[in-house]
């Protein structure tokens, strides 16, 4: 068994690149950027292990690991905090250094080891037998390793149940049902509640933002169709500044008070299909 | 000879797997191109418009026109976006998606024309080609996320995060009926899969399997009804809200590739394939699946998937979030492990000896238990809440200080006005005034 072309130059390719990602790993400030860098250590690595004849290895290293577990990663990380760079002040006096002495120690029994042993010659799939591979792998879990398989599914299912155990809170009182939440919003219509949905921000000729308000039937101003938030911090736009400010562009023809809705153009809206 | 695969690749050449590819993205892209036209079209003849028609003939270069348009638009890139992984995440979407058609098999062994070569009409396959199928749908969903992540805006955020929780948890149910496939077909190659419905096409004794596969892919590629992560009304454009000109293409590209790609799949896995359907598959024992008749029956049964997928966006609306994961993990998943549960007892049955009568028995016992027990089963008490709500205590006009309509099962009481002659409407100004006069001359 010899190694071919395609798969040395492979290895030449996807190696250093590894190696670069593995470390960026260490170097970027960012949490999802280091993410990233995992991600495409863990596709590599997937296309060596199909590069040597274990196809259902690679892809399940990807559909798994990749696809899932890292998937899950990220999601924490994104919901935890978008710019959550972590800071490099020192909580445990000499950290950093203990941490280098145990790092360079694990090199160095690591590189030992691994220096010492040695390998026997490279068998190819076609030599051991020519059964394929999810099937050889299946002969071996479900037939010599059956018992083992079934613990670790045991114990991964148990781990799941408590996993849902501990976060299982009991809810206080019953569900709210459809039309109790209606009956809600009834009886909450003599406090100013609204039984639709909050009106959109406005849409000027200039202006199309959250900050500003639209116009209602008679043309003053709706507070409420600007997000309460941006009106807490005091960063809402006034309308009469908007249309004064359009006004000095465009001669309106103030004496038509009575009609505020501008003329709509022909529907140009029918760009995109979605 | 790859072992364990139907399809045999040993006559080609670096060379020919290269034109193959490049045949592949050109067919892919042309067929986006297609679609977008089509799914125009269709929609607009369901809502009865013409649609399209002005660019080319019936319409069709419009798609061409608006690819134009998004190539020489401005690029924008905001002011808070992660600047190498905003450019990333679309290059991430369109990447996965072109690798799934690898391995779909668009026919048997074809002949090219005025040569002797032959090789299957298929750039690869491999013993775990359909898992590879979803794992380059599982990195797809990296363009997503990264893409909603980068845009430093929190609509984006908000959609990247709704697609990673439903491509996640609808690719389960997804996995879960390809499983029985798997089982029946007894391999996971796509070309042995076309092999093993020779006879029979697996969407006919897996039904169940083929239902969740196909509502499973519908969530799977946010497409209506499961458009969450792109919900206009609720997220402006979802994680694509950032995006314009050619980063955002890319995304609209890999969207359309991915319905492509879950068309080919089920094509592949349950409805036979390139193979012909049943009369014509027995014109001239079998010619119309030789040679490159079975090309037709591909893209016919991809198209009319297509059809399908905007076919329901046409007549289904938009599902709520919490109704959409509690249909994919209380209903969806549940029924996919059971179907795996009873395929994998009569596969075993099968093995074990059981002769095919027996097994009708056996199934027809087990119903008559199951409704046996559902007859028995004590019904369910009306709980205190509900009982209150039931309309019995009468009807208050005034529930909560505020004039309601009568909910079901109350009725109004006899208006006061019943009795009296309701005068001609007249000039609304002026009525007010004459009903106010007849209350005092009465």
């Amino acid at each position: 068994m010899t190694v071919s072309g395609g798969e040395t130059v492979l290895f030449w390719v996807l190696a250093p690149l590894m190696v670069l990602a593995a470390s960026g790993l260490l170097v970027v400030r960012r949490a999802v950027h280091a993410a990233v860098c995992v991600v495409f250590v863990m596709i590599s690595l997937a296309v060596l292990y199909v590069a040597q004849e274990a196809p259902f290895l690679g892809v399940v290293q990807v559909v798994v690991y990749t696809g899932a577990v890292m998937m899950l990663f990220l999601f924490v990380l994104m919901l935890v905090g978008v710019d959550a760079a972590d800071s490099l002040t020192e909580t445990i006096r000499g950290q950093r250094w203990v941490g280098l002495l145990l790092g360079l120690g694990l090199a160095s029994v690591l590189g030992g080891v691994i220096a010492r042993s040695t390998f026997p010659p490279p068998r190819g799939l076609a030599e051991t037998g020519g059964v394929t591979n999810p099937v050889a792998l299946a002969r071996v879990v479900m037939e010599h390793y059956v018992v083992a398989m079934e613990v670790v599914g045991i114990l991964l299912v148990t781990a799941a149940v408590a996993g849902l155990v501990l976060t299982h809170r009991r809810r206080l009182g019953a569900k709210p049902t459809q039309r109790a939440l209606a009956e809600a919003k009834i009886a909450a219509l003599p406090t100013g509640r609204h039984l639709s949905p909050l009106p959109a921000p406005g849409v000027y000729a200039q202006n199309n933002a959250m900050d500003t308000p639209a116009l209602d039937h008679t043309g003053r101003p709706l507070e409420h169709s600007v997000p309460r938030v941006l009106r807490i911090r005091g960063q809402q736009r006034e309308a009469a500044e908007l249309l004064t400010a359009e006004e000095t562009l465009v001669h309106r023809e103030l004496d038509v008070p009575d009609d505020p809705v501008p003329s709509v153009g022909p529907d140009s809206s029918e760009g995109e299909t979605r | 000879m790859i072992p364990g695969v139907a399809a045999d690749f040993s006559a080609d050449t670096i060379w020919v797997s290269v034109v193959k590819a490049v045949l592949i993205v050109v067919f892919l892209l042309t067929s986006v191109l297609f679609a977008i036209w089509f799914e125009r079209k269709l929609v607009a003849r369901m809502q009865l418009r013409p649609g399209p028609n002005w660019h080319g003939p019936f319409g069709l270069l419009q798609s061409l026109a608006d690819a134009m348009k998004l190539l020489l638009k401005e690029d924008v890139t905001v002011t808070n976006a992660d600047r190498r992984v905003y450019l990333l995440a679309p290059m991430i979407s369109v990447f996965c998606s072109l690798l799934v058609f690898a391995v779909i098999p668009f026919g048997p062994s074809v002949t090219i024309p005025f040569t002797d070569f032959t090789t299957p009409a298929q750039l690869t396959d491999f013993p775990v080609a359909v898992l590879y199928i979803l794992a380059c749908a599982s990195i797809g969903v990296y363009g997503i996320v990264l893409g909603g992540w980068s845009s430093g805006s929190t609509y984006p955020l908000l959609g990247s995060v709704r697609s990673t929780a439903q491509v996640i948890s609808y690719e389960l149910a997804m996995g879960l009926s390809l499983v029985s496939v798997f089982i029946m077909a007894g391999s996971m190659s796509t070309s042995s899969i076309v092999e093993s419905q020779t006879s029979l096409w697996w969407f006919i004794p897996l039904a169940p399997a083929f239902v969740i596969f196909l509502i499973s892919m519908v969530g799977e590629t946010n497409r209506l009804p499961f458009d969450l992560p792109e919900a206009e009304g609720e997220l402006v454009g979802g994680y694509m809200t950032e995006y314009s000109s050619m980063k955002f293409a890319w995304f609209f590209l890999a969207e359309y590739i991915a319905m492509l790609n879950v068309s080919a799949v089920a094509t592949t896995l349950f409805l036979g394939g390139w193979r012909a359907p049943w009369p014509l598959s027995l014109v001239g024992d079998g010619v119309l699946n030789t040679g490159w008749w079975p090309l037709l029956w591909f893209l016919a049964k991809v198209w009319l998937l297509m059809f399908l997928f905007v076919w329901v966006r046409g007549t289904l609306l938009r599902l709520r979030y919490d109704q959409f994961m509690v249909f994919g993990w209380k209903v969806l998943i549940p029924f996919a492990l059971a179907w795996v549960v009873i395929l994998g007892v009569f596969q075993w049955a099968g093995l074990a000896g059981v002769t095919q009568t027996q097994m009708i028995v056996g199934i027809l016992v087990a119903l008559a238990v199951v409704m046996a027990v559902l007859w028995l089963w004590p019904e369910k008490k009306p709980t205190g809440a509900e009982a209150t709500t039931d309309g019995e205590g009468g009807f208050d006009a005034f529930a909560g200080g505020y004039p309601v309509p009568p909910v079901p099962g109350q009725t109004l009481p006899p208006s006061p006005r019943a009795r009296r002659t309701v005068p001609p409407a007249e000039d609304a100004e002026t009525r007010t005034a004459t009903a106010v006069d007849d209350e005092e001359t009465r």
